[in-house]
């Protein structure tokens, strides 16, 4: 099963809040909270520069199976505090969207 | 089977940009409890966060009611906010009002409303420019 623990590890993900233990199905990028909402699928990996509140319930309604803020974005503690409740997992990294894009899609492939 | 309609009411603060979508996730869940599909359920959270987002961004709040039965669930949202002058221009994609402090939370891309409708079964908007405007979308089970 390709997961989020597997693909964490494997492209050096850190995750600033939740579980590492869900399904990955597919990945998603996009800052247009409506696009995101409308075209995001359950399970996608969704790489964003967004990081505002309204960032976790995109996330939540389109159950995404997490969210990567890319380019050093870091959510700050209300965001995080709300994204533990909702168990939004949450990572930050230095990459660009399209770097990560390309090594989520990566992973996806080999694990097909 | 539903015996009668349920019916949840949420009030959409204004004010409150960061608690936007809390009425969406909790229909969400309560829809998840009633045993509603997944494809169900994901169009009637789509469709009535759009909704909500939209009262908090040009309407200052609002009431969203919606209404449960075994065949339909029906979002009503009304507000008192300035209502729609051009509702064809509106529903264009990509057309959208929206200030620049709103854009830069990644709202106003001018997709509300074509979510909306492309989320829901139907979509009636009632609107009258300076009174308000009530959007009543269906979903088909």
């Amino acid at each position: 099963m390709r997961d989020l623990e597997a693909l964490a590890n494997e492209i050096g993900l850190k995750a600033v809040c939740g579980s590492l233990d869900k399904e990955i199905c597919g990945c998603y990028a996009g800052d247009l909270l409506s696009w995101v909402m409308s075209h995001a699928q359950y399970g996608d990996v969704w790489v964003t520069i967004m990081s505002n509140i309204n960032v976790v319930a995109v996330a939540s309604l389109t159950e995404c199976a997490c969210v990567i803020m890319a380019e050093g974005v870091m959510p700050d503690s209300e965001v995080l505090k709300v994204a533990e409740e909702k168990d939004i997992t949450v990572f930050s990294d230095n990459r660009s969207t399209y770097e990560l894009c390309c090594l989520v899609g990566q992973y996806l492939k080999n694990n097909e | 089977m539903l015996e009668d309609v349920v019916r949840f009411t949420f009030n959409v603060d204004g004010d409150d940009f960061s608690s936007a979508g809390a009425a969406s996730v909790q229909v969400k869940k309560h829809l998840r409890q009633m045993g509603f599909s997944p494809e169900i359920i994901r169009r009637v959270a789509i469709a009535m966060y759009e909704g909500e987002i939209n009262m908090v961004i040009h309407a200052d709040g609002g009431v969203a009611t919606v209404e449960v039965t075994d065949d339909s669930i029906v979002m009503i949202l009304a507000d008192k906010g300035p209502g729609i002058p051009d509702v064809e221009l509106a529903m264009k994609e990509g057309y959208s009002t929206a200030k620049d402090n709103i854009r830069s939370l990644g709202f106003g891309a001018g997709m509300g409303l074509p979510n909306m409708k492309k989320y829901s079964d139907s979509l009636k908007i009632e609107t009258e420019v300076g009174k308000g405007t009530t959007i009543i979308m269906t979903v088909n089970v």
